[in-house]
């Protein structure tokens, strides 16, 4: 999933890479990819992750991992680094999802009763970059469909997504709903279509898998 | 003519911090984080403290000792997930949170500092962190006022000082710490190295020194600035 997603990541882009699963993403570019990888924290241009051997201790990412910098990064402060986010200079995000909706919503900050602990800079994100992508495993630990017809829980920000990659497929979002591009192989559409909460476009000859 | 020297004891500095005072704290996760300073306030007891502040640390680190040591009423903040604390103070209701979207919070404080009253944005509109907000058409979009932050002290972590509080930040500690050091009625920066006048070329100066009241000489860095270890 994370070596397909990375193939939607253009020669040229700002991009940034929300805590968990997106952040493996950044494996699979080749070293001398043109991409500007910016974190919520204050830097664009983020160089490999360090050993704490080698790390500087005040030189990490939003998830708090030691990153390094490369030839051309800048660092600025928390309103620049947000600045850049709400003028539509990210042109892309990964994110992670707790649930998407056939509109687009997305909610990935709060469980009310279990998991409160704000929303950090993702609302920001989600509502502000060009492109919006999810990375998420296609249903729960309880096998409960992340992609619904509506969100259950509190949204993120409104009609955000345009792409989820999940571990059996890539679907699209678009004003008709949930559409399939993508299988992943051994899985059908019928089983990608079981999994979701929500009508699935098959759109007409073969899906090609990744 | 010579710039002021406003250099001053960590005890003297905090000292100025009273009962029930607001107080913003510089610092994203480790980086940038005022550690000594807190130490002090932890040190000094202050109760009924409004913490404004980007994240809650991780325990054992800054904030957690001031929740720790029952001095924090209210908390202003962006992400508090790294603090077991802090949540399970938040649950059971001993001590109130405020959450901001990050960029945010940023533009609320910076506008403190900048002497508006607030900011008009779109952002989280459309969540419940716009309950109770203020609604406003500009320019024919929708947008809601989000009020501007100060506080009676900013506690600041800066890399190097100047004796008159010109202050440099490294790398990601920069964070929130130029835009709190605008944005409090007096200002205290814990530096790692402090220089005499001249010592900071005026091109190297990412908060001007006419922001900060008091310059504190950090004693060593101490174990919560260091690498940490999960």
């Amino acid at each position: 999933m994370t070596a397909r997603a990375a193939r939607e990541i253009a020669p040229g882009m700002v991009v940034n890479l929300g805590i968990g699963l997106p952040t493996k993403v950044v494996d699979h570019l080749a070293a001398d990819f043109p991409v500007c990888l910016h974190t919520e924290n204050g830097l664009s241009g983020i160089g490999p992750t360090l050993a704490p051997e080698h790390a500087d201790r005040n030189l990490i990412d939003a998830g708090g991992a030691y990153v390094s910098t490369v030839p051309g990064s800048a660092f600025f402060d928390s309103a620049v680094s947000f600045a850049l986010v709400r003028s539509g200079r990210l042109d892309l995000t990964m994110l992670g999802a707790f649930e998407v909706a056939e509109t687009g919503d997305l909610a990935n900050w709060k469980i009310p009763g279990r998991f409160s602990p704000g929303a950090g800079g993702g609302i920001e994100l989600a509502q502000k970059a060009r492109r919006v992508v999810v990375l998420t495993t296609h249903v729960d630990r309880d096998g409960v469909p992340k992609l619904r017809r509506a969100c259950t829980l509190p949204v993120t920000a409104r009609r955000c997504v345009d792409r989820v990659f999940t571990d059996m497929a890539v679907i699209d979002v678009t004003r008709a709903g949930f559409v399939l591009r993508e299988l992943a192989e051994g899985v059908s559409f019928a089983d990608v279509a079981a999994a979701t909460d929500a009508p699935l476009a098959r759109p007409k000859g073969e899906i090609p898998r990744f | 003519m010579r710039l002021p020297d406003k250099t001053s004891t960590m005890s003297e500095a905090v000292a100025h911090i009273t009962d029930g005072a607001t107080v913003m704290l510089g610092g994203f996760g480790v980086p940038g984080t005022p550690f000594s300073l807190i130490r002090e306030l932890v040190r000094q007891g202050q109760t009924g403290l409004t913490i404004i502040k980007n994240d809650a640390n991780e325990k054992g680190m800054g904030v957690d000792h001031l929740l720790a040591n029952g001095q924090v009423a209210r908390l202003i903040t962006t992400h508090i997930g790294l603090n077991p604390r802090a949540v399970a103070m938040m649950n059971a209701g001993e001590i109130e949170v405020e959450f901001c979207a990050q960029g945010i919070l940023a533009e609320r404080v910076r506008a403190g500092g900048a002497g508006l009253a607030g900011i008009v944005t779109d952002i989280a509109m459309e969540t419940e962190l716009a309950n109770g907000k203020m609604r406003i058409e500009v320019k024919g979009a929708a947008g809601m006022v989000e009020t501007a932050l100060t506080a009676d002290v900013a506690l600041i972590h800066a890399a190097r000082a100047d004796v008159f509080g010109n202050l440099g930040y490294d790398a990601t500690a920069r964070n929130f710490n130029p835009l709190m050091a605008m944005a409090a009625g007096r200002v205290i920066a814990e530096a790692e190295t402090v220089l005499p006048l001249g010592g900071l070329e005026p091109d190297a100066v990412h908060t001007p020194g006419p922001f900060v009241d008091h310059v504190v000489a950090m004693a060593g860095i101490s174990e919560e600035y260091e690498i940490v270890r999960r």
